[in-house]
């Protein structure tokens, strides 16, 4: 997950496709996110460059649709819906997550485990 | 008068024999209107370099060294020694009626009271005037005067009260002793005057014509007519108030004063004045704040100025034609500019030099003077019953302890160069001064460490009494932004430069007091 200013952002990333739960009146995902570009990034426990500003996963609640399709704690989530989320509020990713007219979310996740498992299964002989 | 037809004799004989240019210089001479600055004679000496017959026309120097195109210089120049200073000239005559100065700041002169007296004479007829106003009439016709009751009284009260108030305002406003003769007179005070006089003649006028002809019987009206000529001369008093006083005091300039010798800069913020007002007040300044003037602090620079002029010598050698001033100076600059120059070095080691020795005569200086201090002591007042021979006075308490400081103090003034400032006796005066007022060592000693204010100094060693002020625009007109004018005196001058104050533009912004609304940086986390 570095970063070169100018340059685009390059990550390895995984695809998740969340179910949204009716609760009453609202869609829930079962999850929590923190981060966005007016936040502050140095209170961030996930990352790993303390300026970054993404939206990180900061809680999974217990056998939630986030669990089941295989989202983590400390994850990165990139896209929304193929909405960036890279460099968004967090009121505005708040908004991305929770489209009331739409019942699934899939996200480009990333996070530092991807990485290691893929460059492990590029260096192991074949 | 002699000169006048020296003058006429001369330029008469003169312009058949001289050149037609000559001719038109002197006439042009003759026609420049005669500007009354107080310097222009010494601007005219300054500016003058050639040709010689424009010197004796204005009849200022002694007759001039022969002009070498001239063959019959003896027959044609008269010499014209009899203007100088002291003798008068038809420019003097016409001077007279104006409060003119050509001497120091402490000469006597009966030009110093002529304003003096023109006041005085002007608030006896203020005086006067209403009380004459109100006692004619009972002395010319009391028979035919109607008895006023209460309201005359009235009336009488008050004209008392305001004539008492118009002669103490008077007094406190006028009358107070003239700290300087400025060159011209200042316009004010010649407009108040010439106002006040005119407001007296028309009332007189009034008087005479209405009242005193037709022998009016009405004493009320008399009365009034009377209290209305003192409210306006207190009403004149105001506006001499505003205009004499109020008017300079909010600051609209900042001048610069520098001294021309050794480059001290001070600056003052003025109201709106005339230049020759706003002279008296940086002349009243420089004594209190410039340090003295020291010529002797000034031989180094010069010196090492005459050493860069003697260096180069310049030789013609390609004969009397060829030679031109600007070409000497620049054959001489870049000589310069090739030699190799080691004054910086010597210059250096001179300072660096001079600052130990000082600092070694000051140490040695203070060790001794905190010496001597500890002989005295003040007599306790149990002590008052000792004998008489060894209780002293301050002054014989100070002789005694002063010849054990005396060298050292002096060594130190010579290294210094201050030495001339102080003479012996003056040092006794204000140790015993010091001892009185239980100073300290170093109480007393720094007023030899620093050099002080020009005032501190006596009388003989402030170099500058007399001073002169040059200036191209009028001295009656006002300040304006970069007015420059010069106080010259006979060692140094003091150049003024006026910068006007720039006008503040402010605006206003309005912050609601709730308006001040903080959010803390932190990393909220919301669940969706």
């Amino acid at each position: 997950m570095s970063y070169i200013p100018g340059q685009p952002v390059t990550a390895v990333v995984q695809r998740i496709e969340i179910q949204k739960i009716r609760d009453g009146d609202n869609l829930i995902l079962g999850f929590s996110i923190g981060g966005g570009i007016d936040q502050d990034p140095s209170q961030n426990p996930f990352s790993e460059d303390k300026t970054d500003k993404g939206i990180y996963v900061t809680r999974v609640s217990e056998g939630g649709p986030a669990e089941v399709a295989g989202l983590r704690i400390g994850d990165k989530i990139m896209q929304v819906n193929g909405w960036d989320m890279t460099m968004v509020t967090h009121d505005q990713a708040r908004k991305r997550l929770t489209k009331k007219n739409e019942d699934v979310v899939r996200l480009l996740v990333t996070r530092k485990s991807l990485e290691e498992a893929v460059r492990n299964s590029m260096m192991q002989p074949r | 008068m002699d000169t006048e037809s020296t003058h006429s004799g001369y330029s008469h004989h003169s312009s058949r024999s001289r050149g037609s240019n000559r001719h038109s210089d002197r006439s042009r001479d003759r026609h420049k209107p005669r500007s009354r600055d107080g310097s222009s004679r010494s601007d005219r000496n300054v500016t003058i370099t050639s040709p010689a017959p424009e010197n004796t026309l204005l009849g200022e120097q002694n007759p001039t060294p022969a002009d070498p195109q001239d063959d019959n210089w003896g027959e044609t120049t008269t010499a014209v020694t009899g203007t100088s200073d002291h003798s008068l000239s038809q420019e003097d005559l016409v001077d007279f009626s104006k409060e003119e100065t050509e001497g120091s700041v402490g000469k006597l002169g009966c030009q110093r009271f002529i304003p003096l007296a023109l006041t005085l004479i002007l608030g006896l007829l203020v005086l006067v005037t209403p009380l004459a106003f109100l006692v004619l009439p009972q002395l010319l016709w009391p028979e035919q005067l109607q008895a006023c009751g209460t309201a005359c009284e009235g009336l009488f009260l008050s004209l008392a009260f305001k004539l008492l108030i118009l002669l103490l305002a008077g007094w406190a406003l006028f009358l107070r002793p003239t700290r300087a003769a400025l060159p011209r007179l200042v316009v004010f005070r010649a407009l108040l005057g010439l106002l006040t006089l005119l407001l007296l003649l028309s009332y007189w006028l009034f008087y005479g014509v209405r009242i005193l002809d037709s022998q009016d019987e009405n004493y009320q009206g008399i009365v009034q007519f009377a209290v209305s000529l003192v409210d306006s001369l207190l009403f004149i008093h105001y506006l001499a108030v505003v205009l004499l006083e109020l008017r300079q005091l909010q600051a609209s300039f900042s001048l610069c004063v520098t001294r021309s010798t050794d480059g001290e800069i001070r600056h003052y913020n003025l109201g709106q004045l005339s230049i020759q007002r706003a002279a008296l007040v940086i002349l009243e300044h420089y004594y209190k704040d410039f340090p003295v003037h020291n010529p002797a602090l000034l031989t180094a620079a010069k010196t090492r100025a005459a050493k860069h002029l003697a260096g180069l010598k310049v030789y013609n050698v390609d004969g009397p034609g060829s030679e031109t001033v600007a070409g000497q100076s620049r054959a001489k600059m870049a000589a310069a500019a090739r030699h190799r120059d080691t004054t910086h070095n010597e210059l250096y080691y001179e300072e660096a030099d001079y600052d130990r020795r000082v600092r070694k005569r000051k140490a040695r200086l203070v060790v001794a003077v905190e010496e001597a201090f500890t002989h005295v002591r003040r007599l306790q007042e149990e002590e008052k019953k000792k004998p008489p021979g060894e209780v002293m006075d301050p002054r014989e308490a100070a002789q005694a302890i002063f010849p054990s400081m005396a060298r050292a103090l002096q060594k130190y003034l010579r290294t210094t160069r201050q030495q001339h400032f102080h003479s012996m006796d003056s040092i006794q005066s204000h140790l015993t001064f010091c001892i009185t007022n239980n100073m300290t060592p170093k109480a007393f000693l720094e007023k030899y460490l620093t050099a002080g204010p020009t005032l501190q100094y006596s009388r003989d060693s402030w170099q500058a009494r007399q001073w002169t002020l040059v200036s191209e625009a009028s001295v009656t007109s006002g300040l304006r932004d970069g007015t420059i004018f010069v106080l010259k005196s006979a060692d140094f001058s003091l150049v003024v430069t006026a910068k006007a104050i720039p006008h503040i533009k402010l605006s206003e912004e309005f912050i609601h007091p709730k308006s001040h609304k903080f959010v803390l940086r932190l990393q909220s986390e919301t669940s969706v």
